[in-house]
């Protein structure tokens, strides 16, 4: 993909529910309750359960991986500012989008925004790519 | 309390992991990737949460009250499916805020001598 500095990238919708939490929960190895039950999550103070972090982030990569292919990926970093909330029975939006930053010596830095009911919810995401 | 003396101390977990095909493509298929040939750039957490909590054990740090607050990966190479992956934690560093602890892990992946993925974890840990 051709990718200019300034250039603003396409937004892409990904589904969070319960059942992907669960999903993520046995692929990574991050069973911690809070992010499968609403009892206990509520006991710790959360309004619900609520998604890792680290999937959020694992969803903004996929946004990544889609421009330069996972293998391209070189750097990426994000803040977790507010949790995205998956109430039962509910399909949650994320809405991920990316502007071009920089273009230098066959890379591209791409600035993300993680939007949930227009909440954002990773702070200062940015990724490196190889091109 | 986090035991100040382990900052800067390097743990490596003396028993390596095996990547499989199926652990990639497990992952992968969680975020809607069709790619099984490489992992997820945020694949390298699968390995490093688990460890890092194991080398870091005796540290003093209340897993249970942890808050992940940022991450950060420097990708040398994609993993992929054979890697022989050690892990080595080290507290970068340790800071009291208002009561909470905030404390820098970096986990590295490496394969023998290559360092395959650097991980940077900021945890919160609630007072």
């Amino acid at each position: 993909m051709q990718l200019k500095k300034g250039q603003e990238l396409a937004p892409k919708t990904f589904t969070i529910n319960r059942k992907l939490l669960i999903a993520y929960a046995n692929a990574s190895g991050d069973q911690n309750p809070i992010h499968q039950n609403e009892a206990f999550a509520k006991s710790v103070g959360l309004p619900d359960v609520i998604a890792h972090g680290m999937l959020t982030m694992a969803l903004a990569g996929k946004y990544l991986s889609d421009i330069s292919g996972s293998q391209n990926v070189i750097e990426f970093s994000a803040k977790f500012i507010k949790p995205v909330v998956v109430p039962a029975d509910t399909d949650v939006s994320l809405v991920i989008s990316g502007k071009v930053t920089d273009v230098v010596s066959g890379t591209a830095k791409i600035e993300l925004l993680a939007m949930c009911n227009e909440v954002k919810v990773l702070g200062m995401a940015k990724g490196v790519i190889k091109l | 309390m986090l035991n100040p003396d382990l900052v800067g101390r390097t743990f490596t977990s003396a028993d390596s992991v095996t990547v499989t095909e199926e652990a990639i493509q497990k992952f992968a298929e969680v975020i809607g990737e069709n790619n099984f040939e490489v992992a997820p750039p945020t694949f390298a957490v699968s390995i490093t949460l688990e460890k890092s909590q194991t080398l870091l054990q005796d540290s003093g740090l209340d897993w249970t009250r942890v808050v992940h607050g940022d991450q950060r990966f420097e990708i040398k190479r994609p993993i992929v499916a054979g890697d022989i992956l050690h892990c080595s934690s080290t507290i970068e560093s340790a800071r009291n805020v208002a009561g909470n602890e905030i404390v820098l892990v970096r986990s590295d992946l490496n394969s023998g001598s290559e360092l395959i993925v650097s991980t940077w974890s900021t945890l919160v840990v609630r007072a």
